[in-house]
């Protein structure tokens, strides 16, 4: 570490490292076992509320470093066995986490509102004074009083004092130096040393290891009994030292001896601890693996790093390579240039690679929070949940695990609250009492996908379609699939807050987190069966740079369409597509009927011919909605790389992105679920695709 | 240039000595626990260690009884800077060699004067 280190940055370090203890200790409370205090969580959880205190007060933080105070103490008595670890300890010992973390979140603005940490401090207080181990508390007081009366005597003799000091033979081999004893006696004052011992010694016959020599020390000055004191206080068990005020009387030396009994009795205890606490088994390090999250940097693990500049060195020599075919080029050095060529794309597909791991981080960040979440629910709720987290270390790009905790947080307090039922009613039903909720994450293809999974009652699919009829979402003479009953949950529309109440199953804002998650490129789904569970199912891009394309082309016009929302294209004939008066065409594919987005006409340009027959079409899903889109022909599939339009001229509808394709054009990037949107807007007379399928 | 162990498992801590110990002119080696403390010990030399209480895999506690075991850190001072300050605590440092005792908060001024004294 540099030495112009500023202490401003020193401070930081202390809040960066006590927001990771915070997390540690958070996620040791919650994995705490009831009961067991003696166990390597409960070392770590005291470990970390140890460090805020000792930093928070080194630091100037005192405000949290005295409320850490508290908690350590708490903790403290937990690990030692000598009280049993509660739910209501937990409960207290959480608040206080988040407590000593809103405090330090607001140190940053220079106000610590201090109102939360008095009230729980108090709580805290509560709890040590109620069943504290006696033997302890007995013990710090009668060691406290003797220590005082020891110190009674705090002013200063007229004529100084006379210091006897023998220092057992020992004394050396802990690092302690009579002689610099004398000479910080000798900052208190004059003073006036003479040798007494050592007559004994015949040279040759002694160990040069042990001190063997005492000395009597005349101190002039006003130096008071406890300065002196202060001096030999490191040394109190391994020397003989008397303090006498020169002409002293009877009653100080008294409290002398108070002194050293009081001493004296200390070290035969500590060696009992010592053994005791020599007998537990080493402590295995619980390392904190979480790393900081904040909005402008990140952590890259080093060995992305490595991989990256490794990759710069190969690219660098396949450079160098394609420069030899720059000056005179002929024809007999076409294999070469073809060879360089074909390392140039692999170089540059693992660059890329490289560079889109650096973005990654474990789905872990997005989980973590679900712990305690899960937790306070159960305890709102009057529920019991047990949460499985699967897939922990599944990686996705930066920017959309952030936005993802929302979603994520909305679908698992739906599952906690509506899908998971009471343990009265999971035993009625044969159940076990604790509802299981699972996240699971995994990578598929070329996208990663979030389940959430409850063992709860399911939807109801009666009443779905019930409030679905009642808010003209679905015919009334129409019969759909349980599946496309349960995603019904999905369309805008189908509830508002205002209808939790009288609505037992799901519905609550669920088109906000299907909208959200379209807006990260990607869609979720349910599967549900009564009695058994839901499976919430999001399926997201690994990331929102890059995009696996098929180009199509509309008249003179090239346009993305994103691989993941196509489903197949086909050709079709005018006799199979029906147009409805007044409203949009229809296409049959197999069983269903389709809606034909013309996308000459949606984006207002000439195409090649306007007939059905000459052109395909490209079936894309959004949202649950299938669509036609007719274009006049597909050309490659590629992966393009998106760039903002909004940054770079403006936002439009229908449009997500642009980018520059190999010839240098640049293509503008459909935004599927945006333009079905606009699509039916603009037909909004026709109602919704069920209305007349 | 004298040189200080000094033995944290905090990051802000190990920040703070070294600026401080740095700043009055001493080498410092930083460890984050007391088993990188005792590995770096075995094969190195130090004029004087300086070391937290509570940490993982080895406390500060056993790291001087460990280092005491070893010839060349017999008479090597050894100081524990802590937040703990009981009694009973500090004669358990004592029984395992410790050299001295400073309690966290510290002031630097005090960390340097103490470090000072007892090195020689």
């Amino acid at each position: 570490m540099p030495i112009d280190i500023d202490m401003a940055e020193i401070a930081q370090l202390f809040i960066e490292e006590s927001m990771e203890g915070l997390d540690i200790m958070e996620s040791g409370l919650l994995n705490l076992d009831l009961g067991d205090a003696n166990s390597e969580t409960m070392n770590a959880i005291f470990r970390a509320a140890h460090s805020i205190k000792g930093g928070g007060a080194t630091f100037g933080f005192t405000e949290i470093s005295e409320f850490a105070h508290h908690l350590e103490t708490l903790l403290d008595e937990m690990r030692q066995g000598e009280r049993p670890v509660t739910r209501d300890g937990v409960d207290l010992m959480l608040q206080s986490v988040d407590c000593i973390r809103d405090m330090i979140n607001s140190l940053s603005s220079g106000e610590v509102d201090t109102t939360r940490a008095e009230e729980l401090e108090i709580q805290l207080e509560k709890m040590l004074n109620s069943e504290t181990c006696v033997n302890t508390a007995q013990q710090d007081i009668s060691t406290s009083i003797g220590a005082d009366e020891g110190r009674a005597v705090t002013t200063a003799p007229e004529s100084g004092w006379d210091i006897r000091f023998k220092p057992h033979p020992g004394m050396l081999k802990s690092c302690n130096d009579p002689l610099r004893i004398l000479k910080e006696l000798e900052q208190l004052g004059e003073i006036d040393v003479c040798s007494e011992g050592g007559t004994d010694l015949i040279l040759g016959d002694f160990d040069p290891e042990e001190c063997l020599l005492s000395w009597r020390v005349t101190l002039n000055g006003d130096a008071v009994r406890s300065q002196i004191e202060e001096v030999f206080a490191w040394v109190t068990d391994e020397c003989d030292f008397a303090i006498e005020p020169i002409g002293g009387d009877a009653e100080i030396q008294k409290q002398d001896l108070a002194v050293k009994s009081a001493s004296e009795e200390t070290p035969a205890n500590s060696g009992k601890e010592t053994n005791t606490k020599k007998a537990s088994p080493p402590r295995k390090a619980v390392k904190s693996s979480t790393s900081k999250q904040e909005g402008g940097s990140i952590r890259v693990n080093i060995d992305k790093v490595d991989a990256l500049i490794n990759l710069v060195g190969e690219l660098v020599i396949t450079q160098s390579m394609l420069s030899r075919f720059n000056g005179d080029f002929d024809f007999t050095q076409i294999e070469g240039l073809r060879e360089g060529l074909s390392q140039l794309s692999r170089n540059t597909r693992e660059l890329q690679e490289s560079v889109m791991a650096i973005r990654m981080l474990p789905i872990s960040f997005a989980f973590s929070r679900f712990p305690r979440l899960v937790r306070d629910t159960g305890n709102a709720l009057d529920k019991k949940f047990e949460l499985r987290l699967l897939g922990e270390s599944t990686e996705l790009d930066k920017t959309v695990l952030e936005k993802i905790g929302d979603p994520l947080v909305h679908l698992v307090r739906n599952s906690l609250d509506h899908g998971l039922e009471t343990p009265e009613v999971r035993l009625a039903a044969g159940k076990p009492e604790t509802g299981v909720l699972e996240l699971n994450a995994y990578h598929e293809g070329g996208s990663i996908v979030i389940q959430v999974i409850d063992d709860g009652a399911g939807i109801n699919k009666d009443k779905v379609l019930q409030k679905a009829r009642e808010r003209g979402l679905v015919g009334p003479d129409e019969t759909l699939s349980d599946d496309r009953i349960n995603n019904l949950i999905f369309v805008p529309g189908f509830s508002t807050v205002d209808e939790v109440s009288d609505l037992s199953g799901r519905g609550v804002g669920m088109d906000v987190v299907r909208r959200n998650i379209a807006d990260l490129g990607g869609d979720v789904s349910v599967q549900s069966e009564t009695g058994i569970g839901s499976t919430f199912t999001i399926r997201l891009p690994l990331t929102l740079a890059i995009l696996d394309g098929q180009l199509i082309r509309v008249g003179k016009q090239s346009y993305i369409i994103s691989l993941v929302s196509i489903v197949e294209t086909i050709q079709t004939t005018t006799d199979k597509v029906n147009a409805i008066a007044g409203k949009f065409e229809l296409f049959k594919l197999r069983e269903e009927y389709l809606p034909v987005l013309r996308l000459h006409e949606l984006l207002g340009i000439e195409a090649d011919s306007t007939r059905i027959d000459d052109g395909l079409l490209v079936v894309a899903e959004a949202n649950g909605q299938r669509i036609g889109i007719f274009v006049d022909d597909l050309l490659e599939q590629q992966q393009v790389v998106i760039k903002s339009l909004e940054a770079n001229y403006r936002q439009m509808q229908g449009i997500s992105g642009a980018t520059i394709l190999g010839d240098g054009t640049v293509a503008l990037i459909l935004d599927v679920p945006g333009m079905i949107r606009l699509f039916f807007e603009q037909n909004s007379d026709a109602g919704t695709v069920s209305d007349v399928a | 240039m004298q040189s200080v162990l000094a033995v944290d498992d905090s990051a802000s801590i190990r920040g703070l000595v070294t600026h401080v110990l740095k700043s009055a002119g001493f080498d410092v080696v930083l460890a984050e626990d007391g088993y990188e403390a005792l590995e770096y010990a075995r094969d190195n030399s130090v004029d004087l260690v300086l070391t937290d209480i509570n940490m993982p895999n080895l406390d500060g506690i056993g790291l001087i009884k460990e280092l005491r075991a070893l010839p060349h850190y017999r008479f090597v001072p050894m100081l524990v800077l802590t937040t703990e300050s009981g009694h009973e605590k500090k004669m358990e440092g004592k029984a395992a060699g410790a050299t001295g005792w400073i309690v966290k908060p510290f002031d630097p001024e005090q960390l340097v004067s103490t470090i000072s004294k007892v090195i020689s």
